[in-house]
């Protein structure tokens, strides 16, 4: 019988490797797998490449894996906030590499490593700073901008429910990246509110199919999130 | 002269977004544009983290931290609203299907170029977020801002001396003093405030403006 379901975080990141690329899901506090970063923290894994839209919030999640010294190069959108002052510091000192990408394209490159793309031409960031050393092509009369797929070793995302086959459902716009990091990754790991019985999840609400997810870690609500449901 | 104040500018852009548009505002002052929209105007809300439908702010209390803008903003949603991942809502922005987005500038070019990302400072941590791909993306590219600097140097310029957001991407600028349109052959004065010259305007701005047939009517 098929069950991806493991019983904690710990078991569900033990085999992360230093060096590794970690795709962890999230915008802002809304999707991020609080339980499942704390425990990459107790696992110990450095030199680590993160994938995720911001760079931490606060001392907590992110931010206190940054702080930890595990992150050697971030890829992200939108490092700089007023409470990022982990990464702020880190990165000042020479100590923190960046790669920055504009939003969308981060998402594009994320779902073009999860469909086997080999790269793609986007019109964003066309005639910028961003956009220097990197090829171009005139489309139709449109300047476009050769863009890479981001492959990752891990994908960490928060979902709502699961069942034991690893279908996903997410709650609001906790969803964010959770599905592209799903496919792109070759294991994602999913903290999720609930286990359901396999079935209970309806074929059309399913959200992210179980090919995707490998494993499965169950984390009880937060009060919040108990209030908020 | 009596300058807008940023409520004003906001009334002002909403005015101009019809009925039955999908419109993304940008973090910070556009959000105010929300505010403003004439009742009984029906408009769809987009956030780039993957929401269409956005309603207005909870009332205290009522705050779901999985509900929020791209300014993590805790928002709520209207029936008929919607949940999508990133990609999906990016396709959104970059495919052409937002019709209009409010954006705020440091500055814009005479030729329409917009730097809004990044002041060019050193030691600068810098951080772009989705402004490239709406720049790109929207089908109208509408910049709030004020019209000069603090230290009153002209935040619409020949060519931008911050770094890009987007090339020749801006339709229309809305400032506390004028409504300016981007237009191939040049910046087009809409509208001005009440008390303010075409040539008081000129003096403020650092690229040519023409006078348009409303605005000289106006005037």
């Amino acid at each position: 019988m098929i069950s991806k379901i493991l019983a904690t975080p710990e078991a569900a990141l033990a085999d992360i490797h230093d060096g590794a690329t970690i795709m962890i899901g999230g915008f802002g506090n809304a999707g991020m797998p609080a339980q499942l970063i704390d425990a990459l923290i107790g696992q110990g894994a450095r030199q680590l490449t993160i994938v995720n839209n911001n760079a931490g919030n606060g001392d907590t999640g992110l931010a206190a894996l940054i702080k930890a010294r595990r992150v050697k190069k971030m890829i992200c959108s939108f490092p700089r906030q007023a409470d990022s002052w982990h990464f702020d510091g880190q990165y000042r000192a020479g100590e923190i590499e960046l790669e920055l990408v504009p939003q969308g394209t981060l998402a594009e490159r994320i779902r073009a490593a999860g469909a086997g793309i080999g790269a793609f031409f986007t019109p964003t960031a066309y005639g910028t700073r961003l956009a220097e050393g990197k090829e171009t092509r005139r489309i139709g009369g449109r300047d476009y901008v050769l863009e890479y797929p981001i492959h990752a070793d891990y994908a960490l995302i928060k979902a709502d429910r699961a069942d034991r086959w690893g279908n996903l459902v997410y709650r609001k716009t906790a969803r964010n990246f959770g599905p592209i990091m799903a496919s792109a990754a070759r294991c994602t790991v999913a903290q999720v509110r609930e286990v359901v019985e396999l079935g209970a999840l309806g074929p059309e609400e399913i959200v992210t199919p179980g090919i995707f997810v490998q494993r499965v870690v169950r984390v009880p609500a937060s009060a919040s999130l108990d209030k908020a449901a | 002269m009596k300058k807008l104040d940023r409520n004003q500018i906001a009334a002002r852009v909403a005015r101009d977004i019809p009925e039955g548009a999908y419109v993304n505002l940008g973090i910070g002052l556009p959000t105010l544009v929300a505010n403003h929209i004439p009742k009984g105007r029906e408009i769809i809300l987009h956030s780039e983290n993957g929401v269409l439908g956005i309603g207005p702010r909870p009332a205290p209390g009522q705050e779901d931290e999985d509900l929020i803008n791209a300014g993590k903003e805790p928002v709520t949603l209207l029936p008929g609203g919607s949940y999508f991942h990133h990609s999906d809502s990016f396709g959104m922005i970059r495919g052409g299907h937002i019709d209009f987005c409010v954006l705020g500038a440091f500055q814009v070019s005479a030729a329409g170029d917009l730097a809004n990302w990044h002041t060019g400072e050193s030691d600068a941590i810098p951080a772009v977020g989705g402004a490239m791909d709406l720049a790109a993306g929207a089908k109208k590219v509408l910049v709030m801002m004020e019209h000069v600097t603090k230290s009153g140097g002209s935040k619409i310029v020949e060519r931008c001396s911050y770094p890009l957001t987007g090339v020749a991407c801006v339709n229309r600028i809305y400032t506390d003093l004028a409504v300016i349109d981007v237009r191939p052959d040049g910046l087009h004065v809409v509208e001005m405030v009440d008390g303010l010259s075409f040539e008081e305007l000129q003096r403020l701005t650092g690229a040519p403006l023409k006078l348009g047939t409303a605005a000289a009517k106006a005037a």
